[in-house]
């Protein structure tokens, strides 16, 4: 079968722009995976069930395994490489991460990162009811989740606005 | 510690030191371990004991993930027992590595080793700053490494630790919080993109395919088509997708009906043939007394999925040189033997390389997607290949954790003594890891030829901690113990080693049983516990437990909450867990706070444990509430996360965890340890609200009603 040649999409992914050859209902996630070597976002369902592919696009969290390329066009998409500075410093949600010790297996937790940052973007000083919201689209296997929590809660005691 | 040493069984079996340590980087020690990193933080660990015995500091140590070539093979990283194989291996062989270099600096300085110190990798003899400085870089060409451990170096005496013992963070932290650190992200030049295709259930064939359109497809490369089994390789991942969801749609299968009800697996369980074990058979003579109570009590698990967040993954480059795979297989060296014997090639020409995965808590897909990944590989030899199975996939191929049941009959006196216990379990066995049978336990090998079928999974020794029967035999002192194991020889859903295997059941089930029958002679569970029990360290940690929650018998709580207590020794001879759940009832079972302490003798990481023991705890409170594979008669009916749910942060409780450290005794794995306690100590604390108990698995709002209901219909 011969097929014409995908279109090319331009993304603006990380704070930066790059034109990809694609068919446009791919779902975003294999293009940052596979195009961009974007490999932090992970698959975990296909199906936007477990959070594990979350994506920040215009700040809002976006499971990037069903949202087709033609839907992130003309917007901001911020993964979890965006999160530490070029020179590798760690952001403040991730160092809050670090002194928690908060991973077990650590594949949910780049989408954890995603929902939590989220969080405190819009709302420096959650409630905890507000934090189980913001996290209960992630599925953790390991039993993680009381560092998680934890390490967030730091995050909003020193009162740091992260990115 | 023992003073007399023994010669760990995995350093002897590998006994070339420089397999195990190098110093070939300035600066940096190189530690290779056969155990593999699952997310326990045990490669981690390992080091720490490494690093100890070797005087250096944790920032100077590099442990590497198994490569089967030149790792030391030290089989499955599975039973909690890495600590005391890999870990005392390392100890060992750093031990004997630092006494070799020792005695070089000794001859070069010409003063007695036992003079000199080292800090850091820097040797040095107090008082004699005039020395030339040495340090294990500077002498490594000196000494040789390829020499044979003799496992008479006496490792460190437990004073001496200052690296042992210490919260050190995880070495694979920083790389897992910032983006690509799993296989999955594995890059490799030209890597084509994978997916399988499956029956539609475990005993359906093809009857007919066309592939046609499929190979029609833009960006396709191969259909990878032999008996039952199909795949497609394409240049990218979403092209692989979409062609195995056409390819699928292309397929004409036959199905037979042959799974039992998933709502009467206890009967159905009960009346399979079996293999018979006596498992315990205690006899003494009692008195009876018109006064003892006897009860029966039968308790039921359901089918358990492994559930990882990430569908298993591997990679795999048919070369000229070799067939290199990449695996987060628990069973690295038994993966490669399997794969060479199915592909009639030497076992040294297949190279398994271990890569972090998604958390498995067992035997889940991981090794059957490595060979499907060296399947592929053959179809495009010289390119390499990247396959991650589908959610569903995960969900309905991987092995399952099995579905058990167990009764008890047990006589009581009045004053709270258990005189006689009577226990049977039955059940499949629970370990179908490849290379435990002669027969292939790979998923595909069977597709591919449907004259191999899949071998029955296997047991250990109940010495060795068993697998159905692990915990079968209860820790407590009784005059009359009989404790039979049915183990059922059909399996008619796939299954392997889920976390903690048949303690799980067992554990539940004995410990709720213990409640039970403490309540029915009116006596606090917890001295009743107590008075059955011989092991000093098994009453300290109910001790320190009860204090930590301020139990006290018939404490005042709201209507609606409750606590309850159960205790293992896990194995019966690993560590020590007691745990006190606190719920709330309303609609739905609420864990509002959990308890637990533990005795896991020298424990090398404190934080490393602790998070080990949380994740145990809320991993199992998410069976025990919520999980149940379904299936009707024919297929597996969960397919996703809405069908099997798993604990969320909102339902996660609080977890307050008490470490008895005991530097002295031997250091016990602990990954699987508070599963049967966490979930009996529930079932308790809702016996202490609602008066019920609830004995089939999960305790979901349907279990919890049945219970209510029978128990009125009783009385």
């Amino acid at each position: 079968m011969t097929m014409s040649t995908p279109p090319t999409i331009r993304l603006n992914v990380n704070q930066q722009i790059h034109e990809v050859c694609a068919d446009a209902q791919t779902p975003l996630l294999y293009v940052l995976r596979n195009d961009l070597k974007l490999k932090g976002t992970k698959f975990g369902c296909g199906l936007g069930q477990c959070g594990a592919c979350n994506v920040l696009i215009d700040g809002r969290v976006t499971q990037s395994c069903n949202t087709p390329l033609w839907d992130c066009e003309n917007k901001e998409i911020l993964t979890i490489e965006s999160f530490a500075s070029p020179e590798g410093e760690f952001n403040s949600l991730q160092k809050a991460f670090e002194e928690e010790q908060a991973i077990q297996c650590g594949y949910c937790v780049s989408g954890v990162l995603i929902s939590a940052q989220a969080l405190l973007n819009k709302k420096p000083n959650p409630s905890d009811d507000e934090i189980f919201t913001a996290l209960d689209g992630n599925l953790c296997r390991c039993g993680t989740h009381i560092r998680f929590i934890r390490a967030i809660k730091k995050v909003i005691a020193q009162g740091k606005k992260s990115i | 510690m023992s003073s007399v040493l023994k010669f760990p069984p995995t350093l002897k079996n590998n006994s070339l030191l420089s397999r195990w340590v190098n110093f070939d980087q300035e600066g940096v020690v190189v530690l290779r371990t056969g155990k593999v990193e699952l997310g326990q933080g045990i490669l981690t660990a390992i080091a720490q004991m490494g690093a100890e015995e070797l005087d250096i500091c944790m920032s100077r140590v590099r442990i590497l993930p198994v490569r089967t070539p030149i790792s030391p093979s030290e089989a499955s990283t599975t039973g909690s027992r890495s600590i005391q194989e890999g870990g005392e291996a390392m100890r060992f062989a750093c031990a004997e590595v630092k006494a070799i270099f020792l005695s070089a600096a000794s001859k070069l300085w010409g003063v007695p080793a036992e003079a000199i110190q080292i800090k850091n990798g820097s040797f040095l003899v107090p008082n004699k700053p005039e020395l030339t400085a040495l340090s294990y870089w500077s002498l490594k060409d000196q000494v040789s490494l390829e020499v044979h451990a003799s496992g008479k170096v006496q490792p460190k005496h437990y004073t001496q630790y200052r690296v042992v013992g210490r919260s050190e963070q995880r070495l694979d932290l920083k790389a897992k919080i910032t983006g690509a650190a799993f296989l999955h992200d594995i890059e490799l030049p030209g890597m084509l993109h994978a997916r399988m295709v499956r029956p539609p259930s475990f005993h359906a064939r093809l009857l007919f395919v066309d592939k046609a359109p499929t190979l029609a497809m833009h960006g396709i490369i191969k259909v990878l088509h032999q008996a039952s089994l199909l795949g497609v390789i394409a240049e990218r991942e979403e092209i692989a997708i979409q062609a195995a969801e056409l390819l699928s749609k292309s397929c004409t299968w036959s199905q037979t009906e042959c799974l039992p009800d998933e709502n009467d697996l206890g009967n159905y369980l009960r009346q399979q043939s079996s293999d018979k074990e006596v498992l315990s058979e205690v006899k003494s003579e009692i008195k009876s007394s018109t006064q003892d109570r006897t009860i029966s009590s039968f308790y039921t698990r359901p089918y358990l999925s492994h559930a990882s967040i990430g569908p298993s993954c591997a990679l795999a480059w048919w070369r000229e040189d070799a067939l290199e795979v990449w695996s987060h297989s628990q069973s690295i060296y038994a993966l490669r033997d399997e794969i060479a014997k199915l592909l009639d090639l030497p076992k040294e020409f297949v190279i398994a390389n271990h890569a972090d995965g998604s958390g498995c808590y067992g035997h889940n897909g991981a090794d059957d997607v490595t060979f499907d990944a060296a399947l592929l590989a053959e179809c495009v030899k010289g390119t390499p290949v990247r396959v991650q199975w589908m959610r569903e996939e995960e969900f309905n191929w991987s092995p399952m954790g099995p579905a058990m049941a167990l009764k008890i009959n047990a006589r009581v006196s009045s004053e709270g003594r258990v005189l006689e216990w009577d226990q049977q379990i039955w059940g499949n066995r629970h370990i179908s890891r490849p290379g435990r049978r002669p027969e292939p336990g790979l998923l595909s090998a069977w597709l591919r030829d449907e004259s191999l079928k899949p071998p029955p999974p296997v047991d250990m020794p109940i010495e060795m901690g068993g697998g159905s029967q692990r915990n079968a035999v209860p820790y407590y002192e009784f005059p009359n113990k009989y404790v039979l194991n049915h183990a059922t020889l059909t399996t008619p859903i796939r299954s392997s080693a889920l976390r903690s295997l048949g303690a799980y059941l067992n554990v539940f089930s004995i410990e709720s049983f213990m409640d039970e029958l403490a309540w029915e002679v009116g006596v606090d569970p917890v001295s009743f516990r107590i008075s059955h029990l011989s092991d000093p360290r098994a009453v300290a940690v109910i001790e320190s437990v009860v204090a930590k929650a301020k139990w006290s018998p018939g404490q005042n709580m709201p209507d609606s909450e409750g606590i309850g207590i159960a205790f293992a020794r896990y194995k019966n001879i690993g560590n020590y867990a007691a745990v006190i759940a606190h719920v709330v009832v309303s609609e739905f079972v609420k864990v509002k706070k959990i308890y637990a302490s533990i005795d896991c003798g020298c424990v090398i990481n404190p934080d490393g444990v602790i998070n080990q023991c949380e994740g145990g705890i809320i991993q199992v409170l998410s069976w025990c509430l919520k999980e149940k594979l379904n299936f009707d008669r024919t297929q597996i009916t969960t397919k996703n996360w809405e069908n099997y749910p798993i604990l969320r942060f909102s339902e996660v409780p609080l977890i307050d965890i008490e470490l008895i450290n005991r530097p002295e005794c031997e250091s016990l794995g602990v990954g699987e340890g508070v599963t049967g306690p966490t979930a009996a100590a529930v079932a308790n604390a809702i016996f202490n609200v609602l008066k019920v108990r609830v004995r089939d698995l999960p305790m979901n709002q349907e279990n919890i009603l049945k219970a209510i209901n029978s128990s009125s219909s009783i009385a």
